[in-house]
């Protein structure tokens, strides 16, 4: 469903994606791991046509992302789902507003059903009752999970989670989880999850993949990911300085 | 050395030439989105306040202190001539024509046009945004346009209440303070100042509206990274857009005188 073929892009004569290839298929969730700085968020954008590649294509059921325009990549992008790093919630809307905010613009929906849907939305998150908020009176983990709710509000086909749990507690790491599990087995989305998150994440997907030194070293089920001989991947699991894996 | 000067100076001219581009091409995608139906009535509205109705206290303050001070310069300059009668349609007509328009835009620049970049620089960065992008809500219609429009709206309006303050602080100090009879001050203004003076200040505010919200805009949603991206596309956008108010206003004299 999503096919991501020699994918390149450098920033300031900088790579950082360098030739990505990776096919995920539908209904399937994969995790995408690999070192800070090293593209993962910048891949994310690519798949969603936020950025344009030096060279290379993401194709969506076939079609090319980035070759849409206007109406047509408009209409792709209603089909996914995208959790930002920090949420991104909308600073000048309030909690319940930022949930209805694609209700009201996508949708016919009467505001009586907007209504019922938000706060069923915020009680499958756990944020009941903070629909009146401002962001910025929320903490880093109950954003995420408005946010969450605000990505899933439209029931999407393809989901992609930027650093879901990062920097979270682990309660609410694992809530969150659970949550995003959940809305699977519900929504049946393509999901992928960019995560530092190892082994934790390993329940909840089907294949893991790892993004090194611009390219996508290994990809494979968890527990195939788990038992690598790769030695980046080996690595990578394990947590050791030492190895393929450098700062850059 | 010369030649690595000439390449220098040729770098820059193109760099500078190639940021002119974009800012055009930015301000004409806004222009096109402008007459593309739904309207955004509650973002429009909620622009007007932020642009115009929080400015309001700033533009009657300096409203009325720039009416009293030319009041006090002008009624001396005048009585060398023994024109004091003249004081009324004098406070006026530069009010109206030249710094009504001028002044107000530019404390609208530095009150909403500086917190209108910092706004849309603060989304760019916290990537809110590239989400509007993501959810296949149009930027620029979503935020870009209802400021473009606010601008158009307030601008006017605030020059409006700027010249009516200030009109009534030259009175104060004229008339009430330095003994300038009233009925000259208002008869002599009804005689002198025409329904084009009051147009062509009006025309020159809705061209600063547009030139304040679309510079600031841009350099908002083009802001560089971290705190130290938007505190430069901050002070760039109140900068840019001042130096083009006064550079527009002397092109539009021209063409009104």
């Amino acid at each position: 469903m999503i096919e991501i073929r020699e994918l390149y892009k450098s920033f300031n004569g900088q790579e950082v994606l360098r030739g990505v290839s990776l096919r995920i298929e539908r209904g399937e969730v994969l995790a995408l791991i690999g070192m800070s700085g090293f593209g993962k968020s910048v891949l994310l954008k690519h798949i969603i046509g936020l950025m344009k590649p030096d060279r290379g294509q993401v194709l969506i059921d076939q079609q090319n992302i980035f070759q849409l325009k206007g109406k047509s990549l408009e209409q792709m992008r209603t089909r996914f789902g995208f959790l930002f790093q920090g949420g991104a919630l909308f600073d000048s809307l309030t909690v319940f507003e930022n949930v209805a905010f694609l209700l009201r613009e996508k949708t016919a929906m009467k505001e009586a059903e907007i209504k019922a849907r938000v706060l069923f939305e915020l009680e499958q998150v756990g944020m009941l009752g903070a629909q009146d908020k401002n962001p910025a009176e929320l903490s880093g983990g109950m954003k995420k999970r408005v946010a969450l709710a605000r990505a899933l509000v439209m029931d999407p086909e393809i989901m992609l989670f930027d650093e879901p749990t990062t920097g979270l507690d682990p309660v609410t790491s694992s809530l969150i989880q659970r949550f995003i599990r959940e809305c699977h087995e519900r929504l049946k989305f393509t999901g992928i999850i960019v995560t530092h998150e190892i082994p934790k994440i390993f329940e909840i997907v089907d294949r893991v993949a790892l993004l090194n030194q611009g390219k996508i070293a290994e990809v494979g089920t968890p527990d195939q990911i788990l038992e690598s001989t790769h030695p980046a991947v080996a690595q990578f699991c394990s947590g050791a300085t030492e190895g393929p894996i450098a700062w850059q | 050395m010369i030649i690595e000067s000439l390449r220098k100076l040729g770098d820059y001219s193109l760099s500078m030439l190639k940021a002119a581009g974009r800012m055009v091409v930015f301000l004409g995608t806004t222009l096109f989105w402008t007459f593309i139906p739904p309207f955004r009535l509650p973002q429009i509205i909620r622009r007007i306040s932020f642009i115009g109705v929080k400015s309001l206290l700033v533009i009657v303050l300096t409203g009325a202190f720039s009416g009293m001070a030319l009041g006090l310069q002008l009624f001396y300059t005048l009585r060398r001539f023994g024109a004091e009668s003249m004081l009324g349609p004098a406070i006026a007509l530069s009010l109206l024509r030249e710094l009504g328009p001028v002044l107000s835009a530019l404390m609208i620049t530095g009150r909403a046009g500086s917190a209108l970049a910092a706004e849309i620089g603060i989304m760019r960065l916290s990537e809110q945004i590239d989400a509007l992008e993501a959810m296949a809500i149009n930027p620029y219609r979503y935020l870009i346009v209802p400021s473009l429009i606010a601008g158009i709206v307030v601008f006017p309006l605030m020059t409006c209440i700027f010249n009516v303050v200030g009109i009534y602080g030259g009175y104060l100090v004229g008339v009430k303070m330095l003994g300038l009879g009233p009925g000259v001050y208002w008869v002599q203004m009804e005689h002198m100042v025409d329904l084009r003076d009051i147009l062509s200040g009006l025309y020159k505010s809705i061209s600063f509206g547009v030139i304040v919200t679309w510079v600031c805009s841009y350099k908002g949603f083009c802001t560089g990274y971290g705190a130290e991206g938007v505190s430069k596309a901050t002070t760039e956008a109140v900068v840019l857009s001042s130096v083009l108010i006064l550079a527009w206003d002397y092109f539009l004299s021209s063409l009104m005188v």
